[in-house]
């Protein structure tokens, strides 16, 4: 790589940073640091713009370094990952963004312990929510070192574990000094800025094929060295039975783990009426959609252009192949467009990963301190110094990401978005559900539903190939492998589902008859909504 | 795109405002509901029973019952035949259609365009059918809530 590439694409990410600051800096004068302002933005966003927010939140670094990087060196198996990603967002509409949104105030756990005991039911989804936040910001921050990896030529671990951090910091400033307000305009920049990138690059793509599709399938299958295999499923998790059952699980994990994800949901807060929830989930399912379809030209268009072996040397995982598609449709290395292109992408890339970190961030505090913080400290915590601690919290997640970033900093970032979708999916859907719709749903059940997902989704994490017994794992030196699958989905969603169940049929707890008629009401009509 | 949302107004000025009877907050929040110590709980939560028996607020539940169910069970019997087909059929979804197109990948758009299919649908009939008898229960629900509040207080 050239010194080009670098000073133009630092100018970029600079410029990026520079205009966040001046949006954070300018939502959050004369505010009085309300809960209300803090975790939902006044909830005064129009549809269009939280569903620009969503799709920003969603088409994270996993989307578009990941999956096609996936598509690139895999070929149709990546696709499965973004049929997943988009179908996942019929089960947030139909059954969850409405509800949601009429149920509660700020998070996940405000809806699951509406009809219950509060302080057990808060602290069990309040861990959950925390737990999936940070698994996601890991993959968030993986991207962000093998981006910078790239871009600094060598693999410097010093360059890479400065660079996360600096996320990490930026982030923080973020979250702390602007809340929701700020965090949403910051999703609104980037998914637009994402999305420019994504047509512009298609658009090359497509042109260095005469618009022929066709031709870019055969193009990629023949570079591939798979020939006509690349274009069918089973290249990654064709062969036994155990990469098949993982497959499954992934797809489980993808459809499912949407409606569980807390910084998700907590978008839906930001909107006044469930009807404008609605219309922002009908404007990021539009959006993703076409990103998506735009990813899987992109994808084929590495493996088709820049070809597998250059996409492998320069990052085993595939998590590069769009810049690298970038430098060569823009004109090839040492041209003004391939460098001035990928700049752009890069900088776009990096701006992904900052603000889809401090939409994380953001969730994962508000369950900190609304959450945990509230019910550990009994007694109702004063709405302003629950912000205080939500922004301590935000530094305090902010560390812990980091860590875990350079310590997984080798494995694929959509694989590792799969396995958060997975824990999601595990321990929030089940219990998110049955509240809505179980009459005879427990606060036992809410408790057993979200640790009887979550915790065998963890386990079953750590005794998987991801972590040990593989030359690919986390720690290849040990060998305490004892689960086939690198996605737990398939075992620990049923598991999350089962134990809500099992938990509310061996309670002696009388269902609460009006509290079921207050949530129910209050999800189908809004009455009483904050 | 706010100003085109014809109840936006209507849902903006009538929540949140706290000129109730008694002169509290009109609406508990959802999970705290700090007016339940009011003295006024037993007859809010009769409110929400009443409601949840009417006969209004059934239908809507049903309405909104009767799309999401089958909706739900198809698109991901869809889904999950797909994955599962994809794993366990590999032949299958090797079929040429046209060029380089094969059933795996025709299956694969499809996905994506039932989704925009299944998204508008679902859109389309909450509006038509369950927007305004659910804005209507909203208002007497929270009238309801009111009254019980100041009644008692």
């Amino acid at each position: 790589m050239t010194g080009n590439h670098q000073t133009l694409a630092l100018i970029l990410f600079s410029a990026f940073i520079a205009v966040t600051l001046a949006i954070t800096t300018w939502v959050s004068r004369n505010r009085h640091g309300s809960a209300e302002e803090f975790y939902a933005g006044g909830r005064l966003f129009s549809p269009m713009e939280n569903g620009f927010a969503i799709a920003g939140d969603y088409m994270s670094a996993a989307s578009f370094l990941g999956v096609t990087g996936l598509i690139a060196l895999f070929g149709y198996d990546g696709l499965l990952y973004v049929v997943g990603f988009l179908v996942a967002w019929l089960v947030v509409l139909f059954l969850v963004a409405e509800l949601v949104r009429n149920c509660g105030r700020f998070t996940l756990a405000d809806v699951v312990a509406a009809r219950m005991s509060e302080r057990p039911v808060r602290i069990a989804a309040g861990t959950s929510s925390v737990t999936v936040s940070v698994l996601y910001l890991v993959a968030q921050m993986v991207g962000a070192g093998s981006l910078v990896a790239l871009l600094l030529g060598g693999t410097s671990p010093a360059a890479r574990a400065w660079t996360v951090i600096g996320v990490g910091a930026l982030m923080v400033i973020y979250v702390s000094l602007g809340g929701m307000r700020a965090t949403t305009w910051i999703q609104i920049v980037k998914a637009v800025l994402l999305l420019a990138g994504t047509i512009v690059l298609t658009v090359l793509v497509l042109l260095r094929f005469h618009g022929d599709f066709d031709r870019l399938l055969l193009t990629a299958a023949g570079r591939s060295g798979h020939g006509d295999a690349f274009l069918t499923p089973g290249l990654k998790y064709g062969g036994d039975w155990t990469a098949r059952f993982d497959f499954i699980s992934l797809g489980l994990a993808l459809v499912l783990g949407t409606a569980g994800l807390p910084h998700i949901l907590s978008r839906f807060y930001t909107v006044p009426t469930a009807r404008a929830a609605r219309r922002s989930a009908l404007w990021s399912i539009g959006l993703i959609g076409g990103f998506y379809l735009m990813t899987i030209v992109l994808g084929l268009g590495a493996a088709a252009i820049v070809g597998p072996e250059a996409i492998r040397g320069s990052n085993a995982a595939g998590n590069t192949a769009v810049p690298l598609l970038a430098l060569d449709v823009g004109g090839g290395a040492n041209s003004t467009g391939g460098t001035i292109l990928f700049a752009v992408v890069a900088a776009v890339a990096f701006a992904t990963i900052l603000a889809v970190v401090a939409g994380i961030t953001l969730a994962s505090s508000a369950s900190v301190a609304h959450d945990l913080y509230a019910s550990l400290r009994r007694g109702h915590a004063k709405p302003r110094s629950e912000v205080a601690v939500a922004r301590v919290a935000s530094v305090g997640i902010g560390v812990v990401a980091i860590a875990l970033g350079l310590l997984a900093r080798d494995l694929n970032v959509a694989f590792l978005v799969g396995l958060a979708f997975a824990v999601a999916a595990s321990a929030n859907l089940p219990a998110l559900l049955y509240s809505l719709f179980w009459r005879g749903f427990t606060t036992r059940g809410a408790v057993w539903a979200v640790y009887g997902g979550l915790i065998p989704a963890l386990v079953l994490v750590v005794l998987s190939p991801v972590v040990s017994g593989s030359p690919e794992s986390l720690f290849p030196g040990v060998d305490f492998q004892y689960f086939p699958l690198q996605n737990p989905g398939l075992v620990s969603i049923p598991m999350g589902f089962l134990a809500g169940w099992l938990g509310t049929v061996t309670s002696g707890e009388v269902p609460d008859e009006a509290k079921h008629a207050e949530t129910e009401v209050r999800s189908l009509t809004g009455a009483g909504a904050a | 795109m706010r100003y085109e949302d014809p109840w936006y107004d209507a849902l903006a000025s009538g929540w949140g405002e706290s000129d109730g009877p008694g002169g509290q907050v009109p609406v508990p929040g959802p999970g705290i509901a700090p007016a339940r110590r009011e003295g006024g709980d037993e007859a809010v939560v009769d409110v929400y029973l009443e409601v949840q028996r009417s006969a209004a607020f059934r239908e809507v539940r049903s309405t909104y019952r009767r799309f999401v169910v089958p909706g739900v069970v198809v698109f991901l019997s869809w889904y999950v035949g797909y994955v599962v087909a994809a794993t366990t059929a590999p032949g299958l979804m090797a079929r040429p259609v046209a060029g380089a197109v094969n059933v795996a990948m025709l299956a694969g758009l499809g996905q994506f365009l039932t989704t925009f299919l299944f998204a508008w649908a679902y859109a389309r009939h909450a509006r038509l059918r369950r927007d305004r008898a659910a804005l209507e229960l909203r208002w007497d629900t929270q009238e309801l809530t009111r009254g019980a509040q100041g009644g008692v207080a």
